[in-house]
C-alpha cells in the first residue's frame, strides 16, 4: 500500500536541548527525514578566545548542566597538557570518582525520568507519581544521593566548584570520605531495585549497524577519563588528533555540528563504551550484562539505556572502591590549591606567564562530549526514524551546539 | 486554594537550573504537590500552550525567534520567574557580546554562519517584564524554594542587595584577597551563601552586581593588592557583560 506520512514534531520533549523531527513519506517513498537542531547557538569556541586558561574550565562547564563535570574534567586535562602540568595520583583518583558520580547521576536521570515513561506508556514521570510512587521516589532519592555526593566532593554537581586546573581547591576530610562511603554503599539497595526494574522493561527491536567510538586503553581499567580514542571499525588515535576523529561538518538544519569517522556517522555514549570495553567492566556490572543478555557488538540503539544501567552498577562499585582506597591512607592536604595562581603583583609577569589564549578550546569541547559520550549526532536519517529513545541521551548534543 | 498552573521553559542555556529542580530529590514532590506543572519540555511530553499562573524561564534571549517566544509566554503568564544567570543577567552567553557578532559567528560556523541567526545576548528582563529573579549559575536551591513560596503567596521577594562578602564573613572563610587571588565577592549580590568561596574557589559574579557597589572601597582593594582594573573588568565580563545593554 502506498502510504503518505507527514510528521512534524516541534520541540522534542524529554531530551536536553531543542530539536524538531521532520518526516515526509509520499506514495510510500521517503522524501524527508531530518532531525533539526534548533538550539540557539552559544558560540563557546569563540567566547573562549582571550580568556585565561584557568577560566576555561569554569566557562566550558556551562556548556551543559547535566554533564558539567565531564566538560570540566575534559577542559582541565586539555589545559594541563597545554601547560605541561602532570596531575598527582591523588588528584586523578578524585577526578575518576567525580566522573563516576556524574555518570551515575546522568544515567539515573535518563533511565528513570526520560526513558521509563515511554516504556511504561505515559507521557512523563508526572503520572507515575501516583501510579508508581515508590519508583519515582527511588529515582529522586538516587539522584539526590549523587548530587549530595558531588556537594561533598566538589561543592555541587551542576558546575562543580573545587575541580580546577592542577587539582582541587578543597579536598575531602576523613569525615567527608566516611560520609561518601555511607551514601555510596547505601545506594546499593536502590541500585538492585533499579536493575530489577530495568531488566523487566521491554525495548523495541531495532537494529542499525554503525561505528561506535569511545575511549580505549591498554590497561585493565574501564576507560572513562583517560586513554586514546578507539572505534569498533578498528580506529585508534591519540586525543591530540581529535580533529581527525571529529571531522566536523555543518548542515543547514542543525546548529549542532555533525561528525563522521570511517562511515557517514558514528555513535558515542554508554553503548559505544560497552561495545569497545565491556570486558573491563566491574565483575558486578558484567554479571548484569550476562543476566540481561547484552553482548558486544550490540547495534540496537534503544539498548543504550541497558548499557547505561550496566555502567551505573560499574560506576557505583568502582566509586566505592576508590573511596575505600582513599580512606586507606592519609590524604595529602598540601595538594589543596588556591584558584589559578597568584594574579597579584601581576599585570606584567602574570600576563606573560599564563595569559594563554585558548585556541585549544575545541579540545575542551570535544573531550567534554566524548567523556560523557554525547557526540553521536551525525546520525543518518534512518536512525532518527528508529532511534528516538536513544537520543534521550544522545541529544545532549542539542544543548551543546557548542557552537 | 486552587493549585496554580505552572510552565517551565528554556532558552539559550545549559539547562542546569532545571536540573537543580530535579536535584531536590524527594522534596521536589512537595513542590510539585503544591502546583500543577503543565509544561516542562526537558522532562515532560505534555504540552499546554494556554494561560498560566506562573511561567518559569531559564536561559538568555539570543535570537529573533526567542524574542517572539518569550513575548508570547509573557502574554500568557500572570507571573514570570527567571532562574539562573543566563536568564537573570545574561550570564556566560553575554561573553558573545565581547565580540563583533559576524566575527564570532564566522569563527564557529565558517562560511555557513548565516544559517544560524543570532543577535546580542540579552537577559529576559531586557526583553519582557520579569516578576521574580532567582540568580546564580546554577541557581541556589534554597533561594528557588523561597521565591516559589513568595510567588504562591503573591508577595515580593527581595534579592539581597549586599555583597557576597557579608555571607562569606559569616561562613568564616579566609578572604581570597588575603589568599592572594582576586574575587568578585565585594561587588556581587549575596544570596548564594558564598557557595564558591566555601569550596575554595573565588566568586565569578554570577549573581550580578549589587545596585550600589562600594566603588571607592573596591578601588582601594585593587590598589592595595596592585591589581590592574582591566583584570577585574575582564572577569566581570564573564557573567555581567549584558549590563551594558541597560
Amino acid at each position: 500500500m502506498k502510504k503518505n506520512v507527514n510528521i512534524n514534531v516541534e520541540y522534542l520533549t524529554r531530551v536536553e536541548g531543542h530539536g524538531n523531527i521532520v518526516i515526509n513519506v509520499k506514495d510510500g517513498k521517503l522524501e524527508t527525514c531530518r532531525l533539526d537542531i534548533v538550539e540557539a547557538p552559544r558560540f563557546f569556541e569563540g567566547m573562549l578566545r582571550g580568556r585565561y586558561v584557568f577560566e576555561a574550565q569554569h566557562i566550558t562547564s556551562r556548556i551543559c548542566g547535566i554533564c558539567a563535570c565531564g566538560h570540566t574534567l575534559a577542559s582541565i586535562q586539555a589545559a594541563e597538557e597545554a601547560l605541561g602540568i602532570t596531575p598527582t595520583e591523588q588528584t586523578i583518583k578524585l577526578r575518576k570518582l567525580l566522573l563516576h558520580l556524574e555518570i551515575l547521576d546522568s544515567h539515573i536521570l535518563h533511565i528513570y525520568l526520560l526513558v521509563a515513561p515511554d516504556l511504561l506508556g505515559v507521557k512523563s514521570f508526572a503520572p507515575l507519581i501516583s501510579s508508581h510512587n515508590e519508583v519515582v521516589r527511588r529515582a529522586l532519592r538516587m539522584k539526590k544521593t549523587c548530587n549530595d555526593l558531588c556537594d561533598v566532593l566538589v561543592g555541587r554537581h551542576v558546575h562543580p566548584i573545587s575541580a580546577i586546573v592542577g587539582g582541587f581547591t578543597k579536598l575531602p576530610r576523613p569525615k567527608d570520605l566516611d560520609a561518601m562511603l555511607n551514601m555510596l554503599t547505601g545506594m546499593r539497595t536502590d541500585m538492585e531495585a533499579t536493575v530489577e526494574l530495568a531488566a523487566s522493561l521491554r525495548f523495541p527491536e531495532f537494529e542499525r549497524d554503525t561505528e561506535y567510538v569511545a575511549l580505549v586503553s591498554d590497561d585493565a581499567e574501564y576507560p572513562l577519563l583517560m586513554g586514546d580514542i578507539g572505534s569498533t571499525d578498528g580506529i585508534r588515535m591519540n586525543k591530540k588528533d581529535y580533529r581527525k576523529i571529529t571531522n566536523e561538518f555543518i548542515v543547514p538544519h542543525s546548529s549542532a555540528k555533525h561528525a563522521k569517522l570511517s562511515r557517514e556517522s558514528y555513535a558515542v555514549g554508554a553503548l559505544a563504551r560497552f561495545n569497545l570495553n565491556s570486558e573491563k567492566l566491574h565483575p558486578k556490572a558484567k554479571e548484569i550484562a550476562v543476566a540481561v543478555g547484552l553482548k558486544p557488538k550490540c547495534i540496537n540503539p534503544y539498548l543504550n539505556t541497558v548499557a547505561q544501567l550496566i555502567e551505573s552498577v560499574h560506576c557505583l562499585e568502582d566509586a566505592i572502591a576508590i573511596v575505600e582506597d582513599l580512606k586507606s591512607k592519609p590524604m595529602n592536604y598540601d595538594e589543596e590549591l588556591v584558584v589559578g595562581l597568584n594574579e597579584q603583583h601581576s599585570g606584567d609577569e602574570f600576563g606573560k606567564a599564563v595569559y594563554c589564549l585558548i585556541n585549544v578550546g575545541l579540545v575542551f569541547l570535544f573531550f567534554g562530549q566524548l567523556v560523557l559520550g554525547v557526540l553521536g549526532i551525525s546520525v543518518s536519517s534512518f536512525a532518527i526514524a528508529g532511534g528516538i529513545a536513544y537520543f534521550g541521551r544522545g541529544t545532549h548534543v542539542m544543548a551543546t551546539p557548542l557552537g | 486554594m486552587k493549585k496554580p498552573n505552572v510552565g517551565i521553559f528554556d532558552f539559550a542555556c545549559c539547562e542546569g537550573c532545571q536540573l537543580q529542580i530535579a536535584n531536590m530529590g524527594e522534596d521536589v514532590l512537595d513542590v510539585l504537590g503544591s502546583i500543577n506543572v503543565l509544561e516542562w519540555r526537558e522532562v515532560m511530553s505534555e504540552k499546554w500552550g494556554k494561560n498560566l499562573d506562573i511561567a518559569i524561564i531559564e536561559g538568555s534571549i539570543t535570537d529573533p525567534h526567542a524574542v517572539k517566544r518569550i513575548q508570547q509566554i509573557r502574554k500568557k503568564a500572570k507571573v514570570l520567574i527567571t532562574i539562573g544567570s543566563c536568564a537573570t543577567i545574561g550570564g556566560v552567553n553575554g561573553m558573545k557580546n565581547n565580540f563583533d557578532l559576524n566575527d564570532i559567528r564566522q569563527y564557529v560556523y565558517g562560511g555557513s554562519y548565516r544559517f544560524f541567526p543570532t543577535e546580542l545576548t540579552k537577559a529576559v528582563h531586557q526583553v519582557v517584564k520579569v516578576d521574580y529573579f532567582v540568580h546564580g549559575c546554577p541557581m541556589y536551591i534554597p533561594e528557588f524554594v523561597t521565591v516559589i513560596k513568595a510567588a504562591l503567596q503573591g508577595i515580593p521577594y527581595y534579592v539581597p542587595d549586599y555583597p557576597v562578602c557579608v555571607e562569606c564573613k559569616l561562613n568564616e572563610n579566609v578572604c581570597m584577597y588575603d589568599r592572594k587571588v582576586t574575587c568578585l565577592g565585594p561587588v556581587t549580590k549575596a544570596g548564594c551563601n558564598s557557595w564558591c568561596i566555601n569550596n575554595g574557589n573565588i566568586c565569578y559574579g554570577c549573581r550580578g552586581m549589587v545596585s550600589n557597589p562600594n566603588e571607592k572601597g573596591a578601588k582601594d582593594v585593587l590598589a592595595k593588592y596592585r591589581i590592574p582594573l582591566e583584570l577585574i573588568l575582564n572577569k566581570m565580563n564573564m557573567y555581567n557583560k549584558c549590563r551594558e545593554l541597560g
